[in-house]
C-alpha cells in the first residue's frame, strides 16, 4: 500500500470506497495514477461480517444524522433513516443483493422516449447505450455476473420457485434466477455462493462481489493506492482559479487534516455527494462547489419501489438461499399503455424475521400484523424496482440549524412520488398480486417501500451545463479536476438495480481521468 | 440489540433469587410448551426476570399489554418477557421512561374502571387498542418490534433459521426443498455446483 503525503498533490483523491470510489480507484492505480481513498467508515471483512440483520446494520449503516420532509412514507415512519447504505469500506457494495442488469437503450433517452412529463424534469442522458457497452462488457467480466462471461446462473432457491410458478401461470417469458455478481462457480480467487441467506448482511463467503473484497484488494497489490477508513470528508477546497486542490477529512478521533489533490473525485451516494458539494461552499463558489447551474441535490430518485409478500398452504422458508436471485423482467419495458411511462422489474427478497417484523408494515400492530408474522416460514416475497421521474424538488439540501458531530450542517432528504410512480407503483402491486395468487396464495400484502437503497441522480449528468452538474464522463461542468464517481450523476434513475452502471462508469471515467492526466488537461 | 436468550432457571434458584432480591421484582413463569424446540431451548420449564426499575406486578402488566399489542395466541410469555426485560432496562437508564410507563399502567385502570388485570384478555385487548399512538403505547410497540422478535426463541417459534453461516449456508440444507410446486426448467434455475 502507498503512503501519501499530505502535502502531495500529484495524487488523486476519491472520496468514498463504493462501487463507483472503489471501483475508480482500482482502475487508476492499475493504469500507475496515484490514489488516495477517504474512506468514512471502517474496515470490514467476511471474517468480520454477521449472519444476524440488527447487528449487521450497527455494524454497516450510515447512521449518522440525517433529516427527512415531504409525502413520502419514508419520511414518517423513518424519520431519520431516509436511506438504507453503508458506511464502511466497500460502500453499499456490501449490502447490496448483486442484481446487475444493463439499463436499456430507450432509457438512456428518456426524454425524447417518453416525452415531457408535468413536474418532471427529464432529460436524456448526454451518452448513449452503444458508448456504455464496451465498458459494461468489462464491468460485468470484473464481477462475475452470471449468464454472461459463460458463467452459469445460480440454482433457485425456495422463493424463486414460488415466483417462477406464478410468472409461468402469469405467461410472463422472462423469469430466470437473474444475472447476478454472486459466483455460481468459484471464480477470481473467491467462493461460490453456499445459499447462506445473509446477501444484505455482508457476504460471509466472498463469493458476492464488492469493491471490499476485490477492487480494493487488487488497487492495494499495485503500491498505488493509499487507502484511509474512518475518514470523513468535512469539506473540499480550491485555489484562486477555481480548480479544487485540496480535501479535509476527520480522523478516527475527530482531528482534522488537508490532503492535497490533482483531481478529486467524489463518489459519497448521492445524499453524501451534494452535501459535500454543497457545504464546500466558498467566496468563490457561494452556492457550492460545481452549482452554477442549481442542479447540485436536486433530481434525487430513489427508483419507484415496493414489496409483496404473500403466505401459502405449505412452506416456502424464503430466506434460505441467495437474497434475490430470481427476476421477472417482462415488465422492464416502456408500454405507456399500462399507464405509465418507464418500466419495472420484479426480483425475489426475503427478508429474516427480525427486519420482516421492522418492515412489513412500519409501525404496525394487532391482529392483522400478527397473523402474517405468524406465517412467516409459509411466505414467498418480491421487489418491485422501476424507473421513477427526477423532480427538480424532491431534493438534498443541507440544514440550516442541525449539525453533525464535526459540525457540518446535516443533509435533509425532500421527496414525493411522482403520479407516474404512483401509478407504475400500483400497476407493479397488482402484478405481485397475480402472480402469488396464480401459484396459490391465501393472502397478500403489499408492502410500501424501505429506506432507499438506490439513492440516485443528485449530481446528474448533462449535455448542457445548465441542465446538470457533469458532463458524460462525470467531470464537472464548472471545475475540470472536480469529478462526480457514484449514482450521484445519473441522468435519470431507469429500472435497472444502478451498481453494475455504477461500476460501468467509474471504468469509463479512469479512461477518461487517465487520458486527461496525460494530456495535462488536469 | 440481540438478546439470545433470558434467565431460565431451576426452581431452586429462583427461590433463592427472590430472597436475595427485596427491593424490586422477580417475573416468573413456566413455558406453556413442555415439548418441542421452545422447550429443547431451555434448560428448565420454568423462566424467571429480574426486574430493575419496576416492580413484578408492573412488570407482569407490561407483558399483558405488550400480548395485547402484538397476539400471538401461541408464543409463550417467555418471549414477551424479553420485551419487559428491555422496557424495564430502559426505565432504569431513563426515569423518563419509568414515569410514562407506570402513568400508562395506571391509565389502563382507569380506562377499565378498576382493575385491568383481572380482566379478560380480550377486554384487555380492547382497552389497550384504544390508547394507540399514545407515547406509553408507542413505546411499548416500538420495543416489541424489535426485542419480541430479534432472539431466538421466537425464532424458533415462527421457524425461522437465523444464522447459517456455521453450518455451510443452505446448499447442501434445504435451500430447493419446496416440493409443492413443480420445478422450474434448468435454463431457468441451473443446477448447483
Amino acid at each position: 500500500m502507498a503512503n501519501i503525503a499530505l502535502d502531495d498533490d500529484t495524487a488523486v483523491v476519491v472520496i468514498g470506497s463504493g462501487a463507483g470510489g472503489g471501483t475508480l480507484a482500482n482502475e487508476l492505480c492499475q493504469k500507475g495514477i496515484k490514489v488516495v481513498v477517504l474512506e468514512a467508515g471502517a474496515h470490514e471483512s467476511a471474517a468480520t461480517f454477521q449472519n444476524d440483520e440488527w447487528g449487521s446494520f450497527g455494524q454497516l449503516s450510515w447512521l449518522d444524522k440525517r433529516t427527512t420532509s415531504g409525502s413520502w412514507r419514508v419520511a414518517r415512519d423513518f424519520s431519520g433513516l431516509p436511506a438504507w447504505i453503508c458506511k464502511t469500506v466497500g460502500g453499499s457494495t456490501t449490502h447490496w443483493a448483486g442484481a446487475s442488469l444493463r439499463i436499456q437503450e430507450h432509457e438512456f433517452k428518456a426524454l425524447t422516449n417518453y416525452g415531457k412529463l408535468e413536474g418532471a424534469n427529464l432529460l436524456d442522458w448526454p451518452l448513449t447505450l452503444q458508448d456504455l457497452e464496451p465498458y459494461y462488457d468489462k464491468a460485468e467480466n470484473k464481477m462475475g455476473v452470471t449468464r454472461t462471461n459463460g458463467i452459469p446462473g445460480l440454482p433457485g432457491n425456495n422463493n424463486f420457485k414460488v415466483m417462477y410458478d406464478g410468472a409461468k401461470k402469469l405467461g410472463y417469458k422472462d423469469c430466470h434466477t437473474g444475472r447476478m455478481a454472486i459466483n455460481s462457480r468459484k471464480r477470481d480467487g473467491r467462493a461460490h455462493c453456499r445459499q447462506l441467506g445473509f446477501c444484505f448482511q455482508g457476504c460471509k463467503m466472498d463469493a458476492k462481489w464488492s469493491t471490499m473484497n476485490s477492487e480494493i484488494p487488487k488497487a492495494e497489490k499495485t503500491g498505488n493506492l493509499d487507502l484511509r477508513p474512518k475518514a470523513q470528508v468535512v469539506k473540499i477546497e480550491h485555489d484562486k482559479s477555481g480548480k479544487v486542490n485540496a480535501v479535509v477529512y476527520a480522523d478516527a478521533d475527530g482531528n482534522l487534516h488537508k490532503q492535497k489533490a490533482r483531481v478529486v473525485c467524489v463518489a459519497g451516494n448521492s445524499i453524501e455527494t451534494p452535501r459535500l458539494l454543497l457545504n464546500s461552499e466558498s467566496g468563490k463558489y457561494p452556492d457550492g462547489l460545481a452549482n452554477s447551474s442549481g442542479q447540485v441535490g436536486r433530481n434525487y430518485m430513489r427508483h419507484m419501489t415496493g414489496s409483496v409478500y404473500a403466505t401459502f398452504d405449505e412452506p416456502v422458508h424464503m430466506w434460505r438461499g441467495t437474497t434475490m436471485a430470481g427476476i421477472i423482467t417482462d415488465e422492464g419495458r416502456h408500454d405507456p399503455s399500462r399507464g405509465f411511462v418507464g418500466g419495472y422489474e420484479m426480483e425475489t427478497l426475503s427478508l429474516g424475521l427480525p427486519f420482516m417484523a421492522a418492515f412489513l408494515d412500519p409501525g404496525g400492530w394487532g391482529r392483522d400484523f400478527c397473523r402474517a408474522m405468524d406465517n412467516y416460514a409459509n411466505m414467498a416475497g418480491m421487489w418491485l424496482v422501476g424507473e421513477d421521474m427526477p423532480q427538480e424538488t424532491n431534493r438534498i439540501t443541507v440544514h440550516a440549524s442541525e449539525k453533525d458531530q464535526y459540525g457540518m450542517p446535516v443533509p435533509n432528504v425532500n421527496f414525493d412520488d411522482h403520479p407516474n410512480d404512483i401509478a407504475m407503483r400500483e400497476h407493479a402491486f397488482g402484478q405481485g398480486r397475480a402472480i402469488y395468487e396464480a401459484a396459490g396464495a391465501n393472502q397478500v400484502y403489499p408492502v410500501p417501500p424501505y429506506p432507499s437503497t438506490h439513492n440516485l441522480g443528485t449530481c446528474r449528468m448533462s449535455a448542457k451545463a445548465a441542465d446538470g452538474v457533469a458532463n458524460g464522463n462525470g467531470q464537472t461542468h464548472d471545475i475540470d479536476n472536480l469529478f462526480i464517481s457514484d449514482g450521484s450523476q445519473f441522468t435519470t434513475g431507469a429500472a435497472e438495480n444502478p451498481t453494475l452502471t455504477i461500476v460501468t462508469l467509474a471504468i469509463r471515467q479512469a479512461d477518461y481521468i487517465s487520458r486527461q492526466m496525460s494530456l495535462k488537461a488536469i | 440489540m440481540k438478546q439470545t436468550s433470558i434467565e431460565v432457571n431451576a426452581p431452586g434458584a429462583l427461590t433463592r433469587r427472590r430472597f436475595l432480591k427485596t427491593g424490586s421484582g422477580v417475573l416468573m413463569g413456566t413455558l406453556m410448551a413442555t415439548g418441542g424446540t421452545l422447550a429443547a431451548l431451555a434448560p428448565s420449564h420454568t423462566w424467571a426476570l429480574t426486574m430493575n426499575a419496576l416492580t413484578d406486578a408492573e412488570g407482569d402488566k407490561l407483558l399483558k399489554v405488550t400480548r395485547a399489542i402484538f397476539p400471538h395466541d401461541t408464543l409463550d410469555d417467555a418471549v414477551y418477557a424479553l420485551v419487559v426485560k428491555d422496557l424495564d432496562g430502559a426505565a432504569a437508564n431513563d426515569a423518563d421512561v419509568a414515569k410514562l410507563l407506570r402513568a400508562g399502567l395506571a391509565e389502563l385502570d382507569v380506562r377499565a374502571s378498576g382493575n385491568w388485570v383481572g380482566l379478560d384478555y380480550l377486554a384487555r385487548e380492547n382497552i389497550v387498542i384504544k390508547m394507540a399512538g399514545t407515547d406509553f403505547f408507542e413505546k411499548i410497540r416500538g420495543t416489541s418490534v424489535v426485542s419480541l422478535y430479534n432472539n431466538e426463541m421466537a425464532w424458533a417459534h415462527f421457524g425461522y433459521e437465523g444464522s447459517s453461516y456455521e453450518m455451510g449456508g443452505y446448499f447442501d440444507r434445504g435451500f430447493q426443498d419446496l416440493n409443492w410446486l413443480p420445478d422450474p426448467d434448468a435454463g431457468a434455475s441451473p443446477a448447483k455446483a
